[in-house]
């Protein structure tokens, strides 16, 4: 297992990216979250250390996952939680994102969890307020708690990150997910493979360490993780692929492209899962090798220590 | 007017091949009336009083070639009046306004409109551009004849390409007929879709879409291709890549055409965008450390012509929101000239190729009788203290809109007096 570094206070003030985060930073993270695992399992699950704290969620991209999953961990560990979900249709959206913040920064919360479909925007919430940002998704750009958990998930089942070889695969242009997690994984010392069609690769991503593939079954080649990714039909404008069905034959995860990857390779997925496009339903549901379920598990308990950590 | 002396000033003037230490008369009607190293203190009657230089440089009055501005329509970006004193503060003394305003500049009435508010409000040459295309719709073209007949000095959709190659075509054998010029910005729209900042390693990491240097390059090929059987006045408004240079490089023999560069895309590169810095979002966007050094080698070969100041003026509203949803460009008329002139403090370029691709190439691309100092002209000049540092700060700019791409940034070479018609209109 990579060295564990005991850091006591954070580097950051905010949790924009894993970009901006050290190795310290990252196992102060881990370690914290791994302490909420079990009271996560316990009868009583809730204990009092953010009481009197105001965490609000602000929303501006419709998410039920990522938001129930911050919303429970601020409630777990006492935070008063407000969420906010702000549909852009109407108004100018930028300005909605730095009127809205000052708003809420004048009734002083602690901590500001936002989603904003425009990369930065986490960044510039940031320099407007006055407490801490927890970015929980920003355009394609970022999504460091879904990393961290991935992180976590990956921990808690092998031990170990470093040396181990894991598959990113499916739409990486349109996905923040998998930037927080090059950058993350690369850190703890793991082998990153990228597999996608040329079309949803985004360019000159070797730069950030990684191995490229446009084969899924080279790509998948003794990973002993295989990370899918959700087709992100809502975020292409124009032609990147010619159908669903074509995608699933050459980039969805089927029994026969897993056999690539190690026997005992687990299945990752950030969800909302596109069953039968980029993965095969039953291997999604395949107690043995697949741990979707555990990631949203562990997603709360990476979030109460990040809310935890920045709180202070 | 009084006749002003100036002696002892290191004066370079591309046009006459002039590059010496020396005096300038201006007569009593604002015109150059003798000029060079034959100018001294034993030719000028001892009873008229001289200004000496101390060997500051004498620049003819700077030609922008790209210029926006607000009137009519987007007045709170910036006015003739605002536009003139920001140019003035920067030595330029002629600017070609873009005609992308609100009504857009697409017919005469309008022009009419716009030469007046430009005489009435700005001190400076407004150089007036149209549309190449009614309501910038890239459909049909406007009435190039007429409109030049008003003034007009150029064409161009400003912001926006001729998408469509047939009519591309007829503009050019319409630009033929009439003897006008058309100015292209160069970007294959459907390549560049929702772009905002170089497609490479930047638009990765900040997960923004990328426009490709491709986009640039297609254009510029497709429009040199068709210019080979059209040839008429052919301008390339921004380039910003070693494509596009490659593409020049092998057309430059057979057709006849022109290239600018902004000045943004010749000092900056992608990674100063930084952490979002939407000042620095651009159109050309900033692209490789490669790209810019493959621009500033262009400018010695010959390749390029021009450099604008591609001056955007943009409010803060329109600059304080996420990099996705901020206006695209960067005010910058006031900091062409020192900001060029880094390129002869570090050595890159030629002090005189600079104000040539500032003064007399635009003046001749445009068939206008500015941007040299010959006599009997009109005296537009600028005096710069060339070695002077100083720093670039928002709060000192003269535009209606701060959203310089350079705030903070260390400069050397600072422009002193500016000239037009012989009339000192700005001093520091």
């Amino acid at each position: 297992m990579a060295k564990t570094y005991k850091a006591v206070k954070i580097s950051k003030k905010h949790l924009l990216g894993i970009q901006d985060l050290s190795i310290n930073d990252i196992n102060l993270i881990l370690d914290e979250a791994k302490n909420f695992i079990s009271l996560n399992k316990s009868k009583n699950k809730k204990i009092d250390i953010l009481r009197g704290k105001t965490q609000i969620n602000l929303f501006f991209e419709p998410s039920t996952r990522t938001q129930s999953s911050f919303e429970l961990a601020g409630k777990r560990l006492g935070a008063d939680v407000m969420s906010m979900n702000i549909t852009n249709s109407a108004i100018k959206k930028g300005e909605t994102l730095i009127d809205t913040a000052m708003t809420l920064n004048a009734m002083h919360p602690d901590i500001i969890v936002v989603r904003h479909q425009d990369s930065g925007a986490s960044n510039l919430l940031s320099q407007k307020v006055n407490c801490a940002v927890l970015n929980a998704g920003d355009g394609r750009r970022e999504h460091p708690t879904q990393a961290l958990l991935d992180a976590l998930t990956i921990i808690n089942r092998r031990n170990k990150i470093q040396g181990l070889k894991i598959a990113i695969c499916g739409d990486i242009l349109h996905s923040r997910v998998a930037r927080s997690n090059i950058y993350l994984l690369n850190m703890l010392g793991a082998e990153v493979n990228v597999v996608a069609p040329s079309n949803l690769m985004p360019n000159e991503i070797d730069r950030l360490g990684v191995n490229t593939f446009s084969d899924m079954k080279e790509g998948l080649k003794d990973c002993d993780i295989v990370m899918m990714l959700r087709l992100q039909n809502e975020r292409m404008e124009s032609s990147f692929l010619s159908s669903n069905r074509e995608y699933y034959e050459y980039y969805g995860l089927t029994p026969d492209k897993l056999s690539n990857a190690k026997d005992d390779a687990l299945i990752m997925h950030p969800g909302p899962m596109n069953r039968g496009i980029e993965i095969d339903t039953k291997l999604a549901d395949d107690i043995n090798k697949s741990v979707i379920k555990e990631q949203v598990e562990l997603g709360v308990a990476v979030r109460m220590a990040c809310l935890k950590i920045f709180c202070e | 007017m009084k006749k002003k002396y100036f002696l002892n000033a290191n004066i370079v003037d591309p046009r006459n091949s002039l590059e010496e230490l020396g005096g300038l008369i201006v007569d009593e009607n604002g015109k150059i009336e003798a000029i060079g190293k034959k100018v001294n203190k034993n030719n000028i009657p001892s009873r008229e009083k001289f200004i000496d230089l101390k060997e500051k440089y004498i620049f003819p009055g700077i030609v922008d070639m790209r210029v926006f501005v607000g009137e009519p329509g987007f007045e709170y970006k910036e006015n003739f009046r605002t536009l003139s004193n920001a140019a003035l503060a920067g030595g330029v003394t002629s600017v070609v306004t873009m005609p992308n305003t609100s009504p857009v500049i697409d017919n005469v009435s309008i022009v009419d409109f716009l030469k007046r508010r430009g005489r009435d409000k700005s001190k400076i040459n407004i150089l007036p551009t149209a549309t190449l295309t009614k309501n910038l719709e890239g459909t049909n073209m406007t009435e190039f004849g007429l409109l030049k007949g008003k003034g007009i000095v150029g064409f161009t959709d400003g912001i926006k390409t001729i998408q469509n190659t047939r009519l591309m075509s007829r503009i050019m054998k319409s630009a033929y007929d009439l003897d006008c010029l058309v100015m292209q910005h160069a970007e294959d729209f459907e390549l560049s879709i929702n772009g905002l900042v170089n497609d490479g390693i930047i638009a990765t990491k900040l997960g923004l879409t990328g426009i490709p240097d491709l986009a640039e390059k297609i254009i510029i090929e497709r429009d040199l291709s068709l210019l080979e059987d059209y040839n008429c006045r052919y301008h390339i408004s921004q380039i910003s890549s070693s494509k596009s240079i490659e593409v020049i490089k092998q057309k430059k023999d057979n057709v006849n055409f022109t290239t600018a560069v902004s000045i943004n895309n010749l000092s900056l590169n992608e990674n100063d965008i930084g952490d979002f810095k939407t000042f620095l979002k651009l159109s050309p966007p900033l692209r490789t450390e490669e790209d810019r050094l493959s621009l500033i080698n262009g400018i010695n070969k010959d390749l390029i012509d021009v450099i604008v100041s591609d001056h955007k003026p943009e409010d803060e509203e329109s600059k304080r929101i996420t990099f996705s949803q901020a206006a695209t460009g960067a005010s910058g008329v006031e900091t062409l000239l020192s900001l060029a002139l880094e390129m002869y403090h570090n050595d890159s370029v030629k002090l005189s190729k600079i104000i040539e691709l500032v003064t007399s190439n635009p003046a001749k691309i445009l068939k206008i009788n500015k941007g040299n100092l010959s006599i009997g002209n009109e005296a537009d000049f600028c005096i710069v203290d060339l070695y002077k540092p100083w720093v670039v700060k928002k709060e000192k700019m003269h535009s209606k809109s701060k959203n310089t791409c350079i705030e903070d940034k260390k400069l050397q070479g600072l422009v002193t007096n500016t000239f037009v018609k012989g009339e000192e209109l700005f001093k520091i």
